[in-house]
């Protein structure tokens, strides 16, 4: 009883908060509520028995993604009228492409009830909780069968990285930066000569 | 600890617990056994620092509220708790409530998953590690939402300090905790400590083989993380005056305060558990096992609250660009570095844990 009153509680949570992000007139709100509803999510994980999803999901998304939304958020100088301008004008794509998620979603749902039980059992392939933890299973998968997978991944991820960030730099070469290698390395020499000026001459 | 509480109602009252209500008082009255004493700590480590700084500046500190002055945090949380709180007229009235509470919340809750002795945890998570990563990744909420609702400049500025701050050196402190959990091979904490027992020659935790750059690192992090000197830019008080905190008072400030010291004996025992054996004796000699464990863990609680203090007391504050780069260009590279050696070393000499 409390497993599935903890369910509908997250899944509860969940749902309204990922509404009020598309509903609340402030955008640090939205995040708020974004945050409100990872950590629901985590929690659905958490009881499927998930934890080290739940886990990556905090540290990732709410301490990481969020904090740079946020970050991002609060800067912006925001004139709500002209935010209200752009929903009306964006509407019908927006509708549109919710649209298609939704048909999609409905498909993947009736798809899995029509076609049966998927391959022979997915249960088979994973280890039982008491043999293995299943951030050791999530582990052995990862890294052995799907190794390669999980680099390209990774690789594409620097790639768009290293993009955003040469698409962004700008060098300006008026800006002047501390060289610590330089101050550390600088000697008494470097910054002045001692110079024996001979009396009556001066250094002409 | 249900089983107990049945067990002491029956013999007390004469009731008989509902199961459920028996495990809901257990973890009650395991969550108060871990947070009252908890905040004595908090309240005595305040009174530790400000003598340790006050000796290592020749000054005789806090000694006029009971004997020694050790009344003294006491006094001040009084004094906090009678004054007015005080919510700018143009703050955003709830976040700017929320976040005190949530910075302090969260530095309670890390403490779930500190193992104080062997078996002597309240829940002993899988995944412990992660938890006290994901908790302590979350503290920069309080701050930003404070600095963000505080609608003043001054909080602002410190709140986008700290989050690209904590952001940045949350970074190495992952490749760190990679690290131990590669020699350890299980991401819970009482595994971490048993993993360190006679790591070598009879010395009891990591800090002892080549892991210990990555617990020089660790700690550096950690003073990141809780912002302290010499990394307390989000408040540094001589350019924008306290920064997040600026427009708080109160009990509102008191929860920041106190919350700021219980992340940092959270961090404490994080470099305790992870590097210097948790509740092991220091060597693995047997007569120091007659020594319960939680004394242990205390007395390298105490230890590196000392070191914390004691750098408070000596290091002048770095400089923004300064704290970048130390993050990114030093820590990152050689967390990283380090990663790949320990990986090469466990496998060259087959020690890879099961």
């Amino acid at each position: 009883m409390i497993y599935a009153l903890c369910f509908y509680l997250f899944a509860t949570i969940t749902v309204f908060s990922a509404i009020m992000v598309i509903s609340s007139r402030n955008p640090v709100h939205s995040v708020l509520y974004l945050i409100l509803a990872f950590f629901n999510s985590a929690g659905l994980f958490i009881l499927l028995g998930a934890e080290f999803i739940a886990m990556i999901l905090v540290i990732v998304y709410v301490g990481a993604v969020a904090v740079l939304f946020m970050f991002v958020v609060m800067m912006l100088d925001i004139d709500y009228s002209e935010l209200r301008k752009g929903f009306q004008k964006y509407l019908p794509i927006g509708g549109l492409i919710g649209l298609i998620l939704l048909a999609e979603l409905l498909l993947v749902g009736f798809g899995w009830g029509l076609s049966g039980p998927v391959t022979t059992d997915p249960a088979t392939a994973i280890p039982a909780l008491s043999e293995m933890s299943n951030t050791e299973a999530i582990g052995s998968l990862l890294y052995t069968k799907y190794a390669f997978l999980f680099q390209m991944a990774g690789l594409i991820l620097l790639v768009a990285m290293i993009g955003a960030i040469v698409l962004t730099h700008r060098a300006r070469p008026d800006v002047k930066k501390q060289n610590i290698n330089d101050q550390v390395m600088r000697r008494r020499g470097d910054a002045y000569d001692i110079v024996k000026v001979k009396p009556g001459q001066g250094l002409g | 600890m249900a089983d107990l509480l049945v067990e002491f109602f029956q013999w007390g009252f004469g009731v008989t617990l509902v199961p459920w209500l028996a495990i809901i008082l257990g973890i009650v009255a395991g969550v108060l056994a871990i947070v009252l004493p908890l905040l004595l700590i908090v309240a005595m480590s305040v009174y530790m620092d400000r003598k340790v700084w006050a000796a290592m500046q020749m000054r005789r500190g806090p000694n006029v509220v009971g004997p020694w002055g050790l009344m003294q945090s006491f006094a001040d949380g009084l004094k906090l708790f009678l004054k007015e709180t005080i919510i700018p007229a143009s703050a955003n009235k709830f976040i700017f409530l929320l976040a005190p509470a949530l910075t302090f919340i969260l530095a309670l809750v890390g403490w779930a998953v500190i193992p104080f002795d062997a078996g002597v945890v309240l829940a002993d998570l899988n995944v412990g590690i992660l938890y006290i990563f994901a908790i302590s990744s979350l503290g920069v909420y309080g701050i930003i939402l404070s600095g963000w609702a505080s609608n003043s400049r001054y909080a602002f500025l410190g709140a986008l300090r700290s989050s690209a701050q904590m952001v940045s050196y949350e970074v190495s402190m992952g490749f760190v905790l990679v690290t131990v959990l590669m020699c350890v091979g299980s991401l819970n904490l009482s595994d971490i400590v048993m993993a360190q027992k006679d790591t070598f020659l009879g010395v009891n935790g990591y800090w002892f083989t080549p892991l210990f750059p990555m617990m020089i690192i660790f700690f550096i992090s950690a003073l990141a993380e809780t912002n302290r000197p010499p990394f307390d830019l989000p408040e540094a008080e001589a350019e924008i005056v306290a920064g997040y905190q600026v427009e708080y008072s109160s009990m509102a400030f008191a929860l920041f305060f106190l919350g700021e010291y219980a992340n940092i004996i959270l961090m404490c025992a994080m470099t305790s558990i992870l590097f210097l054996g948790g509740w092991l004796p220091p060597f693995d000699w047997e007569p120091l096992y007659l020594i319960p464990g939680w004394i242990w863990f205390f007395g390298k609680i105490f230890f590196m609250f000392f070191v914390f203090a004691w750098v408070k007391a000596t290091v002048p504050r770095y400089r923004y660009d300064q704290l970048m780069r130390l993050g990114w260009k030093v820590f990152l590279p050689i967390s990283l570095l380090w990663v790949v050696l320990t990986g090469l070393f466990l496998l060259l000499t087959d020690k890879i844990p099961a």
